[in-house]
């Protein structure tokens, strides 16, 4: 309370005294079967202090902070919240205590409105039993502007996108008393501007005295807003640095354990013939609106083409059509010269397309089957795997295992199930799936979400390989970079048509921030919100 | 926009539908009164049980538990309230007994399904196979109710013509279930514990990091929804016929699982899907004295047309996501 307005600069970069602790963790560990996701972890956040974790996919991370909240218990250790070291039962117990969380995967009933989802678990009533929604409406308005973080308290959280999703997320763990505040990967769905947006609210926390444990594989955004960063490193705390004392080439190496490259050697494209054109394509989104407005483009074999735009103008119709996952109101896609527009997703596959899709856990794996089963999901019917209609066991396990080792999924056995992995490993089961399928075209919506940077390097480098075998790439990502480093050709997308498209080697990134936000320099692309905090 | 539109339309349709039936029920009415006031009658002592049983799946399945044992907690509560009825001489020691056998069965399908994980459907297809076994074993021929369940007339309700007839004469059950269902409605989208049976059936993750505790309110859930259960099985044996016999609920059960679906698991328009049920019923052996169609046929006629209901419900409305699958804490966080 004493320093409200301005960041504890004296605190940026020192541990605190014991006394200011929001948390202290003593010797945590946690093993599921032979994994020890955690061992010996002791670490502490002081008042107003930002504390980001970083580590590889399956380090230990979500683990870590999941015994924070409750929703695991330790095997070994101590949690001390405030002084206080009773064990944490259940979130119940860490909502009460002041702790509030953003989970690394949704926690949201999509069929509810923004407003329900807020409200549940504390909910208002009237008259001891009636909900009060005008309640609730209130308190997501009254958040939502103290945050900046704007979202429509009547909305359905099905029909929101992702980014959306995440600030209903964010204001979900402010809606009651925070001192301690844990995000789990909050910015892997995020477009940069909202990314931004975050970290400011993040800050503004902070300076307001909430301690902050904050996990990304972004390492800008490490050096951005943390005072200090604790690396994980198979289940073990490696080191502890303040932010302003490294950089991020010395992070990553802190990290992984050896030196990485951050960027994506390719050699200029030489693309064939035509292999995907999608024309005058027009898909209707989740609400019946028009999404996908007359979308025209071609991807030739060789050659990877990047969709860049602000979330939610399209992109995920254009994919789901494609992929066969949702049907066009009007309009072709053809793969060569076959008509694949009204093909359903196993047509689709079965016709040669690869498809990561953005949401890995609805639209990725089965959690409940093992990785080697689903790393065969594309395939499991076709030769080797399947014989005279049965499944053989061993090409399946094969399979997995090499496929394991070349994307470097970090599990105990290929027979875990998929449920089990880490964000990041489950994406890399995606990624592995598609890509091994060799498909002529590959639809690649988000590839490197929530992975770590070295399997961004690695999930980079097989996209390539894959375009300079004669595979047509079409790529959707929020992130800019990621579309710039890899694409031979941009096309921008704006309200569900494509408004531009540039060569991917002279693009200059203000030209496509104007084009992504409609052609219109000067206005802001999303959010049309009446005033912002200052 | 769309969404408006829609919401208007929903409303138009909420409001509109039973306001045309009443129409035309009234000129009926008009035209034919004893007629119109047998068949309406009619259709409400077929529905009574279906919405009491309906809605007893509309509990589990909002919560995330398939209940396909309705049959057989309905049977045993049909059983247990009409034995010891007779065996008491006490009306009251009756009904308890019946809604008793409700929870009892509801209490094992929530231990088996949400303490001890089991699949769902085998849960269900145990409690309807060891009810047909229980109730016939047991049984006695010759026992008889005391009295007959109480007839009331309820006050200046009772006077309304062709409504009164229909649903304020009658006996304490079905006075129940015409009270219950609008009370659920309520409890299931305007209170706390609606919206948490909700988000637990929907999505039980979001509702544990929010504090809920899933399991527990599902047990609850379950526990709970086996009292209008038993008040089905109770309404069969005592109220709807005073006499029980083998095998009694006939299907009963598994019709109430279609009108679950039929009525969108909301339990207003369970009342509705179970009154068409009714109706169709009522009207068919109204038909049987004028054109000449063989008893089996109106026997048959709720069954197909379950299977019609269902053919058209299909794909136009939509279970709890989460409904059959058992919730572990910590997965899918
Ligand atoms: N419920 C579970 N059952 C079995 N193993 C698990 C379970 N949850 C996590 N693990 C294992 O524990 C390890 C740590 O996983 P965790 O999710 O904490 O990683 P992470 O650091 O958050 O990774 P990411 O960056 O990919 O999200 C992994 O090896 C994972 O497979
Ligand atoms: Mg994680």
């Amino acid at each position: 309370m004493t320093q409200a307005e301005s960041r504890p600069e004296a605190a940026r970069g020192r541990p605190p005294s014991t006394e200011e602790r929001v948390l202290e963790l003593q010797g945590l560990s946690k093993s599921y079967g032979a994994v020890h996701a955690n061992s010996d972890i002791t670490l502490h956040i002081g008042r107003g202090e930002i504390v980001a974790l970083l580590g590889e996919n399956g380090a230990g991370k979500s683990t870590l902070v999941k015994q924070i909240f409750g929703l695991t218990r330790p095997d070994a250790g101590r949690i001390v919240i405030k002084g206080d070291s009773t064990p944490i039962k259940d979130p119940k117990d860490a909502i009460r205590r002041g702790i509030g969380m953003v989970h690394q995967h949704f926690q949201l009933v999509p069929v509810m409105t923004v407003a329900e989802n807020l409200i549940l678990g504390h909910e208002p009533v009237r008259g001891g039993i009636r909900l009060d929604l005008a309640a609730a409406r209130m308190m997501v308005r009254e958040l939502s502007e103290k945050h900046g973080l704007a979202v429509d308290p009547d909305a359905r959280i099905e029909d929101l996108p992702v980014g959306a999703q995440q600030r209903v997320e964010i204001l979900k763990a402010l809606s009651h008393r925070v001192d301690l505040l844990i995000l789990d990967e909050p910015t892997a769905v995020l477009t940069p501007q909202e990314t931004d947006e975050l970290l400011g609210v993040l800050s503004e926390l902070a300076a307001a005295g909430t301690a902050i444990v904050f996990i990304t594989h972004k390492l800008r955004e490490v050096l951005a807003v943390a005072d200090r960063v604790y690396v994980l490193r198979r289940g073990r705390v490696v080191g502890t640095v303040p932010t302003d004392e490294t950089d991020a080439a010395r992070l990553a190496t802190m990290m992984v354990g050896h030196d990485v490259i951050l960027r994506v050697d390719k050699k200029p494209s030489t693309p064939g013939k035509a292999v995907l054109s999608v024309r005058d394509l027009v898909v209707r989104d989740n609400r019946r609106l028009t999404a996908v407005d007359g979308f025209s483009i071609e991807v030739r074999a060789g050659e990877i083409v990047g969709i860049a735009g602000v979330e939610g103008n399209g992109q995920r119709e254009l994919v789901e059509a494609i992929a066969g996952m949702r049907s066009p109101l009007s309009g072709t896609v053809r793969l060569g010269d076959r008509d694949i527009t009204r093909f359903n997703a196993a047509d689709t596959n079965a016709a040669g397309v690869g498809h990561i899709p953005e949401d890995r856990e609805r639209h990725g794996i089965v959690a409940s089957y093992s990785i080697a089963d689903n790393l065969v999901l594309n395939c499991f019917d076709s030769e080797p795997y399947s014989r005279h209609w049965i499944r053989n066991i061993s090409a399946i396990r094969e399979h997995a295992i090499a496929l394991r080792a070349e994307f470097d999924i970090r599990s105990a056995s290929i027979d875990a199930t998929a449920g089990s992995l880490s964000g990041g490993n489950k994406q890399k089961v995606v990624v592995a799936r598609e890509m091994a399928a060799r498909p002529r075209l590959l639809v690649a919506a988000q590839p490197t979400r929530g992975v770590d940077i070295g399997a961004i390097e690695l999930i980079h480098r097989r996209i390539v390989e894959a375009r300079d075998a004669g595979a047509a790439v079409l790529l959707v990502s929020a992130e800019l970079d990621e579309v710039l480093s890899l694409a031979d050709r941009v096309a921008v997308i704006h309200a569900g048509k494509v408004v531009a498209e540039l060569p991917g080697d002279l693009v200059d990134r203000a030209e496509i921030g104007r084009l992504m936000a409609g052609e219109r320099p000067g206005v802001p692309p999303t959010d049309h919100r009446s005033d912002g905090e200052s | 926009m769309a969404g408006i539109v829609t919401w208007q339309f929903r409303h138009l349709l909420a409001i509109g539908t039973p306001l045309l039936i009443l129409i035309a029920a009234y000129l009926f009415y008009f035209v034919d009164q004893t007629v119109a006031t047998s068949m309406c009658a009619n259709a409400w002592f077929f529905a009574v049980p279906l919405v009491l049983g309906a809605l007893t799946g509309v509990i589990g399945e909002r919560s995330g538990v398939v209940n396909i044992g309705i049959e057989g907690q309905m049977l045993t509560a049909a059983f247990a309230s009409f034995f010891t009825a007779a065996a008491t001489k006490s009306l009251v020691a009756g009904v308890a007994a019946g809604i008793l056998a409700g929870v009892a069965m509801g209490a094992f399908l929530a231990w088996t399904t949400v303490t001890a994980r089991m699949d769902q459907i085998i849960a269900g297809v145990a409690i309807n196979i060891v009810a047909t076994g229980i109730t016939s074993f047991f049984y006695k021929s010759g026992a008889q109710l005391p009295v007959n369940m109480p007839q009331w007339n309820v006050p200046v309700l009772s006077k309304i013509p062709l409504i009164g007839e229909t649903f304020f004469q009658t006996g304490p059950i079905a006075l129940f279930a015409l009270l219950i269902a609008p009370v659920l409605h309520f409890a299931m989208f305007r209170t706390r514990w609606g919206l948490r049976t909700r988000a637990i059936g929907e999505y039980p993750s979001a509702a544990d990091t929010a504090g809920i505790n899933v399991n527990r309110m599902r047990f609850v859930n379950v526990v709970l929804a086996g009292i209008l259960a038993g008040a089905a099985g109770t309404y069969l044996s005592m109220e709807a016929t005073s006499s029980f016999s083998r095998g009694m609920t006939a299907g009963r059960g598994f019709l109430a699982l279609a009108i679950m679906i039929f009525g969108a698991w909301r339990p207003l328009r369970v009342v509705a899907a179970a009154l068409f049920f009714g109706f169709a019923n009522a009207l068919a052996s109204q038909l049987q004295g004028v054109v000449d169609i063989p008893q089996q046929f109106v026997t048959l006629l709720p069954y197909v047309l379950t299977l019609a209901v269902l053919a058209i419900a299909a794909g136009r409305v939509r279970a709890p996501a989460a409904e059959g699958v058992p919730f572990i804490k910590g997965e899918g966080q």
